[in-house]
């Protein structure tokens, strides 16, 4: 699936994570910003990874300003960029979910 | 259905990250995650997936499970409430319903949701939101609308704005529609919601208001700050007196069961059903309060 317009999710509030998607052709590119990089990031990267890979999403540019979110955060957030992106919001990918 | 306690129905604003993740901290006996009006439209998406998502992995302890989904005439409606019936929540709270058929409408996409997702037919509840003059009149259809049904609740918001009045601290303004809802919810076997109470600096007046619904009879209030869930608890507590009654009847029930006697009775006298079931419902209540020890004898505070 290709990404159709640049797409943004989520808060800059604590707990949360901000997500904004935007159109790559070199596969799934993750800029993260977070407080607790040296210890999640991996774990971060990988649910923003996965969740872009459920909606079959290969190339993107991916930022992400993580705020202390929880992996069900970090994915939510990412589920309501990419189906933005996507321009799918009001057909949920009810497999992804 | 089985009764529960349900005097606290917290509010938590569905597109809060934090507020939807901490909910489970604060011991209310009800939670309930708000798509509707505390969710701008451009974030009705990002807000169902935000608690969905929560719902299958953080742990909300005992509170009873509850969303408020967008208006049956809204385009986020149907979404709603797949997502949350997949989700397996307990119940689906509809706002500003008028009639019986809404209910019916809603069912009827629930019945959809739960053939779709495989979950057990008749598992998600559902519970409605009166919020005007028609709902109010209808209340008694409402709450009999169907068996999913577990409450009414009043939203004296758009209620008096629509009774061309708005609040007031002595209540006035909503004593028809406390006392028609709760005898509707009565009269079906449902629970009663009261409105929730906005203003955080008047904590006089929130006491006011609950000891008088729980005079009438409801069985909580709606909340929107965890501080509250306390002044409610305590409001509902029973009083020693009534705990020792309450233990006195269970053991005299206890007794009439060891006899194999029908008849329950106490200090000489017939024990009648609806005092078995006022002790039965301090009992609950006074092990909710932590009042009673694991050997069922009251315990002073």
């Amino acid at each position: 699936m290709d990404i159709k317009k640049t797409a943004l999710a989520g808060t800059l509030e604590s707990s949360d994570i901000q997500i904004t998607l935007s159109k790559g052709d070199n596969g799934v590119n993750i800029d993260l910003d977070s407080s607790v990089e040296e210890l999640y990031g991996d774990q971060i990267r990988k649910v923003i990874t996965d969740t872009l890979a459920a909606y079959g999403i290969k190339n993107a540019n991916v930022k992400a300003v993580d705020k202390g979110a929880l992996d069900c955060v970090v994915k939510a957030r990412t589920m309501a960029a990419a189906q933005r992106a996507l321009e799918t919001t009001d057909q949920p990918d009810w497999e992804v979910f | 259905m089985e009764e529960r306690l349900r005097r606290t129905m917290m509010f938590v604003p569905g597109n809060n990250a934090g507020m939807v993740k901490d909910a489970g901290i604060y011991g209310a006996d009800s939670i309930m995650f708000d798509l509707e009006d505390s969710v701008s439209m451009s974030e009705k998406d990002a807000a169902r997936m935000l608690v969905y998502e929560a719902l299958q992995t953080q742990d909300y302890g005992d509170s009873e499970l509850v969303v408020r989904v967008n208006g049956i005439d809204t385009p986020y409606f149907k979404n709603d409430v797949y997502a949350m019936v997949k989700a397996g929540i307990e119940v689906v709270r509809l706002p500003k319903v008028e009639s019986a058929q809404m209910m019916l409408d809603l069912v009827k996409v629930v019945e959809e949701a739960e053939k779709k997702f495989d979950r057990k037919p008749g598992s998600t509840h559902v519970m409605a939101a009166i919020e005007s003059a028609k709902g109010v009149l209808n209340a008694p259809e409402i709450a009999a609308s169907t068996d999913r049904m577990i409450g009414l609740a009043l939203s004296a918001e758009d209620y008096t704005t629509d009774m061309k009045t708005h609040r007031y601290p002595d209540g006035a303004e909503l004593e028809f529609a406390r006392n028609m809802i709760l005898h509707a919810a009565r009269a079906a076997g449902i629970a009663a919601f009261d409105t929730v109470f906005t203003n955080m600096n008047d904590i006089e007046g929130f006491q006011r208001e609950t000891e008088h619904i729980h005079e009438l009879g409801f069985d909580g209030k709606s909340l929107v700050n965890p501080r509250q869930i306390d002044w409610v608890n305590k409001v509902y507590e029973p009083t020693k007196k009534e705990i020792e009654n309450a233990l006195d009847v269970e053991a005299a029930i206890e007794e009439a069961h060891q006899k194999g006697s029908g008849v329950i009775s106490m200090n000489g006298q017939m024990v009648d059903r609806p005092v078995v079931l006022r002790a039965q419902r301090v009992i609950r209540l006074a092990k909710a309060s932590n009042l009673i020890n694991e050997e069922g004898e009251y315990i002073e505070k």
